[in-house]
């Protein structure tokens, strides 16, 4: 369906990251902000608190990122569609209610602005080092969906994509940008409301009495309600079964957490996004996200003029992570090459599936800065050297 | 014990309590704080071994709930039966 | 006994789920009853009536009660529900959770609920404990008792909850004891139909922790010490409502004042900032449904 047009800014703009992605959420339908100071994200609440009011919206600043990231789970249940911003520091003190989200299938919106870390680390300048965080944060075993974009415009796009996905497979979904992307001012093309694609929540068509709030279909997503509408709903962080009533026993763990793990794993290779570029006959392939694909992209260019046959895989939904793709990718090159701003967390996903059939090369970066191309040319240079 | 005992003037409201046995969990909050004093520890089990209470004293009921109030587990409640 | 006679706190109740996991002589269930006359008395419109609860013994309730229930993480109650009444001004919007939830954990989101006036109906059921997890020492925990935590007794200054709700701007305040019943049900009535940020907290016997780790005996010696040792003040003065080891418990209704709640307060603003182009945000029902 197509998005409401008073909350669509169509046009050519000049804009942030942060200006982006606020557009983005407004355009995807979000309706209600919850929000807690924070550098290098705070220009995304400060926009939406002066967009929603007149959009019949609702914007609050909470007290902390707790009360934000819970906060937003109750106005999803009054209806809304809702978001929350953040960075490291509030990201850490928001993983219980990512696992909230996740246990009682709340669908919403997280973006965490990466800057950084550990603890308040470089407030002011990038790292990528939450991307673990955004995938094992919380407590327990779930499944979250997790986007990077790279550049203000794709802030806009993922963000609607974000919510969409929200939507489709209520799950947290997490928009993890950057300082550098964030801050970044670029030309954005906003589509007028009737060219965006945007979902609408799955409300069940079943009558009060009818309804068990957590049934589902073959695609593991239960349809769902909200308060008021007369299903008497019971939504609980506990182990519960179909009714949403407590059951403190495994099998109904197994039977819960089993769906909630599967409903993405099972459908991991429709929730995949990335983009390539060369990778048919490439020696190595540089695999990235984020503003380090930005990056990469000019070390590739190095390594190609010296020769080396380079295949890129940027990598736009990181988690559920692209396995399938990642495998055969690994029986086609001969190394892959993996910069990222942390001492590597997604490098150790490439690894993982890469199972040995190739090597994988880490190009870490502490943050605070990107990375210099040609330390990247340097790695993509020697992983092709060493393989050939 | 009632206070009408001399007279015999019949009561003006008259009540009685419904008790779910198997709800209770022996507090005695019903027999403790019931105005009239009606009710009393059954002598035998529930299912999970409390004595639940009983109108020992029917006539002194006047179905005034207030064993339903103070009731934490829904065990127990008073209705009026008879309101002249 | 008579197959027509419903006791009347079972349409409230998912019976489906009786018992509940209260100890006997818990007070938990007997402020249920109070809360239960209550939603009748002010008549409000259960489709749009939600029970929002933290963690704890207190935080079951809104798994008991039938009414659209949401059982939070551990002190979340509050944010949570600002975020459906928020979304849905037209929900009546209820908290009831305890008050180790509330006030230690839950302690920053309570204070700052009440400064902004939030709409919410918040009933605090204080045991002087933490009852899931075994008595450990809370919040309002009294100088003396001991706990498993306190083995050697507590020395921190309880906090007084009145004095906390009133004086960072609740609009209603009042405490009663699970012994008070009728008192209760008519404050609760009288709370959920107010708007604003309304406060009820209610002492309860915890008979398994609190009262036998400082061998004050079970429930019903609970509830005695409540009749004998609690002095009714109406309006009192909440900074003189502290309460000690077994010492006399002021209760009774101690604040009932208006101010704009939030969403009025955001409308005020925006109304005075844009002007007559500005689409007030729906500001929900005053409490009973009907818009005062």
């Amino acid at each position: 369906m197509a998005a409401d047009p008073t909350g669509v800014l169509t046009g050519q703009h000049y804009l942030d990251g942060n200006h982006a992605a606020c557009e983005g959420a407004l355009a995807a339908g979000c309706r209600f902000a919850s929000g807690y100071p924070i550098t290098p994200s705070t220009e995304i609440v400060e926009r939406i608190a002066a967009r929603l009011p007149r959009m019949g919206g609702m914007f609050i600043q909470m007290e902390d990122e707790i009360a934000a990231s819970i906060t937003l789970q109750g106005a999803v249940w009054g209806g809304k569609k809702a978001l929350t911003v953040t960075s490291g520091p509030g990201f850490s003190l928001m993983m219980e209610h990512i696992g909230l989200a996740a246990m009682t299938e709340c669908p919403c919106v997280f973006i965490d602005v990466q800057r950084g870390g550990p603890s308040t680390g470089l407030p002011t300048l990038p790292g990528q080092g939450d991307m673990m965080q955004a995938r094992w944060g919380s407590h327990g075993d779930y499944e979250i969906i997790a986007l990077c974009p790279e550049s203000p415009q794709e802030c806009f796009d993922t963000t609607i994509e974000a919510f969409n996905l929200a939507e489709q497979w209520r799950v947290p979904v997490m928009v993890m940008m950057d300082e550098c992307v964030g801050h970044m001012t670029e030309r954005v093309i906003i589509p007028s409301a009737d060219k965006l694609s945007v979902l609408d929540r799955r409300w069940t068509t079943k009558k009060p009495g009818e309804y068990r709030p957590f049934d589902v279909g073959a695609d593991l997503v239960p349809d769902m309600a909200k308060a008021g509408d007369g299903h008497r709903l019971f939504v609980t962080g506990l182990t519960h079964d179909e009714r949403g009533y407590p059951v403190m026993n495994h099998k109904a763990q197994e039977k819960l957490v089993r769906r909630l793990v599967d409903k993405i794993r099972l459908n991991a290779d429709k929730i995949a996004h990335y983009e390539e570029d060369q990778i048919d006959g490439a020696e190595v392939v540089v695999i990235s996200y984020g503003i380090t694909a930005r990056v990469a992209q000019r070390g590739v260019q190095i390594a190609r003029d010296k020769g080396v046959k380079v295949g890129t895989m940027r990598l736009i939904v990181v988690w559920p992570f692209p396995e399938t793709r990642i495998r055969e990718l690994a029986q086609k090159t001969r190394a892959f090459v993996v910069p990222e701003l942390n001492y590597g967390q997604m490098s150790l996903e490439v690894e993982r599936v890469a199972a040995g059939k190739v090597p994988t090369v880490l190009v870490p970066h502490g943050g605070g800065e990107v990375h210099d191309p040609e330390v990247i040319a340097e790695a993509i240079i020697k992983a092709a050297r060493s393989v050939s | 014990m009632s206070d009408n005992e001399g007279t015999k003037k019949p009561k003006k409201v008259l009540g009685t309590v419904h008790v779910d046995r198997d709800r209770c969990k022996g507090c005695a909050f019903c027999i403790e704080f019931c105005p009239t004093h009606a009710l009393e520890l059954d002598k035998g089990f529930n299912a999970k071994g409390y004595h639940p209470p009983v109108l020992a004293r029917p006539d002194d009921c006047n179905g005034c709930d207030l064993c339903g109030l103070y009731c934490p587990d829904f065990s127990i409640f008073g209705v009026m039966t008879k309101v002249a | 006994m008579s197959d027509t006679a419903t006791n009347p706190v079972n349409p409230y109740l998912r019976l489906e789920r009786m018992p509940s996991i209260w100890c006997p002589g818990c007070g938990i269930g007997t402020s249920v009853n109070c809360f239960a006359r209550a939603l009748t008395q002010a008549k409000l419109d259960l489709k749009m009536t939600s029970i929002v609860s933290g963690i704890g013994c207190t935080g079951r309730v809104s798994g008991y009660m039938s009414l659209d229930s949401f059982h939070t993480t551990h002190g979340r109650a509050i944010p949570f529900a600002t975020g459906l009444k928020l979304a849905n001004p037209d929900l009546n919007v209820i908290v009831y959770s305890g008050e180790g939830d509330l006030m230690a954990i839950g302690g920053n989101h309570f204070i700052h609920a009440a400064r902004r006036n939030m709409d919410l109906l918040v009933v605090c059921v204080n045991n002087f404990t933490y009852g899931m997890t075994g008595g450990q020492v809370s919040p309002t925990s009294p100088g003396g008792a001991t706990y498993t935590t306190a083995p050697f007794g507590q020395f921190e200054e309880p906090f007084n909850l009145p004095h906390l709700a009133d004086s960072c701007g609740a609009v209603y305040v009042s405490r009663w004891t699970t012994f008070h019943v009728r008192q209760l049900t008519k404050s609760m009535r009288e709370a959920m139909t107010k708007k604003g940020f309304r406060f009820i907290e209610v002492i309860s016997p915890c008979p398994t922790l609190y009262q036998r780790r400082n061998k004050l005996g079970d429930g019903l010696d609970a509830m005695k010490f409540y009749k004998e040792s609690s002095v009714v003040k109406n309006g009192a003065d909440t900074r003189d409502l502290n309460i000690g080891f077994q010492t006399p418990i002021t209760v009774g209704n101690f604040v009932n004042r208006s101010r704009p709640s939030f969403i009025e307060a955001q409308n005020k603003r925006y109304t005075e900032v844009f002007g007559p182009s500005y689409k007030p945000y729906p500001e929900g029902p005053h409490g009973n449904g009907a818009n005062a």
